[in-house]
């Protein structure tokens, strides 16, 4: 079977591992907007979407109820909802770069999702191989270099819809991504200086970052700093990518792009049906590659806790000669974190009201730029000191 | 009035950050997401009405099965919205409550007209027409949402009557030998 995956031509390949990056990525979108239906929900009291359930599902006893109370079949009747409704054009908009805004919103999306690895094993030699589509050295400089081309659908869904509101909509989210990417590459600078010691092979890689993590404990020498996840070594860093994070991918409290408040629906208002749904995967995909790419760099990937590498749980396990289950176990480690930070992004959605937009410039560029400066050079200087 | 001057205390480092803010907020949504819900699903559950609750205008028969309704048109004159249309008609003679003489042969309450106000209930000296507790109504045309006669008995039922008072005054025809 694995065999026979190798032998094909990299054309098909490729085109499998597209294949399944769509089937996983689109159902995950799914997933998400109904987990944030329900999360709000929650949060406020209420029991949320709990009504749909095709009517064979329901003789199902205990768990069709449940599935039905968890609003499982929501994302499929609200995903049938949005294949099988009038695609309706209006007739002022600029239609080929109407038509193309929500697909070049995806684009970026699912290629970034590639260059993220997801998991580990251990091989025969007692090495850890990392789980990756395109497990490129240049790793996080291709997730930033795409992702933010992301933003390029917004302005073009703004521009191309001819009518105020998503214009003020494109312009926001334009200036905002800008304003905050800065924040976002320079808060991760720190982390790569120190992956790449002197006399070490120069990476990017996301890979790297996560083997960087995955010491084990050696007593309370110099050498045990390679288990502590960044997250403890750099907090300011990672509050930064954090909150960089939050305005990148603009959920709230940095919805400037919508703020339905002010501005009906923001760069989507003109759109509906499907291609509204394609912005709305593509809003999740960025948010699952963002939070992938936070724990890779700060919470240590796949490995389970500090100090104890999924390499040394698959030994305490006694599995570390099945690299399947390895696999697999790392995979769930690493979406779980996954997880717990997209319900995370759903919390402050329903925690923080959104900010003015002057707020938002002020916190980019007079407060987050001069604190990820200053943090860079704090770091530069005591990585400087302790790889001396 | 004394002024007595505040002193606004300048915001902390800490305060400034938002961040605490940020945290406490967190603190809060994460305590209302592990609270029992405070909505009520409500086809299943229903609310438990108050005494006295006014849901739609219904006419109701007493202890003994009589119609109390007596076509006085009472209600069909006090009704804000002109919802009822009252067609009187007489009882039979041959009837054992042919004495209270009057009936009504057909009763409407356009319930897309009425207010829910109950005037009507307020205004009738026989008790025959009361609000009670049903407040959803839904049909599929207008002229199902016009409440005729038997309906409203339906909706109305029986209520207990302290009075009986046309049984009283039976009573008291008899007993008087009806001379007058």
């Amino acid at each position: 079977m694995v065999d026979f995956y190798f032998n094909l031509h990299p054309i098909v390949q490729g085109l499998l591992k597209g294949l399944a990056v769509i089937l996983v990525i689109f159902p995950i979108g799914g997933i998400c907007s109904m987990a944030e239906r329900k999360v709000s929900a929650w949060i406020q009291g209420r029991p949320g979407p709990n009504r749909a359930i095709p009517f064979w599902f329901a003789w199902v006893p205990v768990i069709g109820p449940l599935l039905q109370r968890l609003g499982i079949f929501h994302v499929m009747a609200d995903g049938g909802k949005m294949l099988f409704k009038e695609d309706a054009l209006p007739g002022h908009v600029n239609k080929f770069y109407f038509v193309l805004a929500p697909i070049l919103a995806m684009v970026p999306a699912l290629t970034t999702v590639t260059t993220v690895p997801f998991g580990a094993y251990v091989d025969g030699a007692g090495k850890v191989i990392p789980l990756a589509l395109a497990n490129v050295d240049i790793g996080l400089l291709a997730v930033f270099a795409v992702s933010s081309l992301g933003v390029y659908s917004i302005i073009l869904a703004g521009w191309a819809s001819n009518s105020k509101y998503p214009f003020l909509g494109g312009v926001r989210a334009s200036a905002q991504l800008i304003s905050y990417e800065l924040s976002l590459t320079l808060s991760v600078v720190p982390v790569f200086l120190w992956i790449n010691a002197p006399g070490t092979p120069g990476t990017l890689s996301l890979a790297r970052a996560v083997e960087f993590q995955s010491g084990d404990w050696q007593g309370l020498t110099m050498a045990s700093w390679g288990g502590v996840w960044f997250i403890f070594l750099m907090p300011v860093a990672a509050l930064i990518f954090m909150v960089s994070l939050f305005a990148e991918t603009n959920r709230h409290p940095f919805d400037m792009a919508e703020g339905e408040a002010d501005l009906v629906g923001g760069f989507h208002t003109e759109y509906g049906a499907f291609k509204w749904g394609l912005f709305f995967v593509a809003e999740y995909a960025h948010m699952l590659i963002g939070s992938g790419v936070f724990t890779l760099l700060f919470l240590g990937g796949w490995n389970p806790l500090p100090w104890v590498p999924i390499a040394t749980l698959a030994s305490w396990l006694h599995i570390a000669h099945l690299p399947i289950v390895v696999g697999l176990l790392s995979i769930a480690i690493f979406l779980a974190k996954v997880i717990a930070l997209i319900f995370f992004f759903m919390w402050v959605r329903w925690t923080i009201p959104r900010f003015r937009y002057d707020q938002i410039m002020k916190l980019g560029w007079q407060k987050l730029l001069p604190l990820a400066i200053a943090n860079l050079l704090f770091y530069a200087v005591a990585i400087a000191v302790i790889q001396k | 009035m004394a002024i007595v001057p505040l002193e606004r205390k300048p915001l902390t480092l800490a305060e400034r950050s938002y961040l605490p803010g940020i945290v406490g907020g967190l603190k809060t949504t994460l305590k209302h997401l592990f609270q029992p819900n405070v909505t009520m699903e409500y086809p299943e559950q229903r609310p438990a009405l108050p005494p006295g609750y006014r849901g739609a205008p219904t006419l109701v028969k007493d202890p003994h099965g009589r119609e109390k309704c007596v076509s006085c048109q009472l209600c069909e004159f006090v009704c804000p919205p002109k919802a009822i249309r009252i067609t009187p008609g007489e009882i039979p003679a041959d009837a054992p409550t042919a004495h209270v003489e009057k009936a009504p042969k057909e009763f409407e309450i356009d319930m897309l007209r009425c207010i829910y106000c109950g005037l009507c209930q307020e205004v009738c000296p026989e008790e025959a027409i009361w609000l009670q507790n049903q407040f959803s109504l839904t049909g599929y045309t207008r002229e199902e949402m016009v409440h005729n006669k038997q309906r409203l008995y339906e909706l109305g039922g029986t209520l207990p009557d302290p009075h009986l008072k046309w049984d009283k005054k039976l009573a008291a025809e008899v007993a008087g030998g009806a001379s007058h």
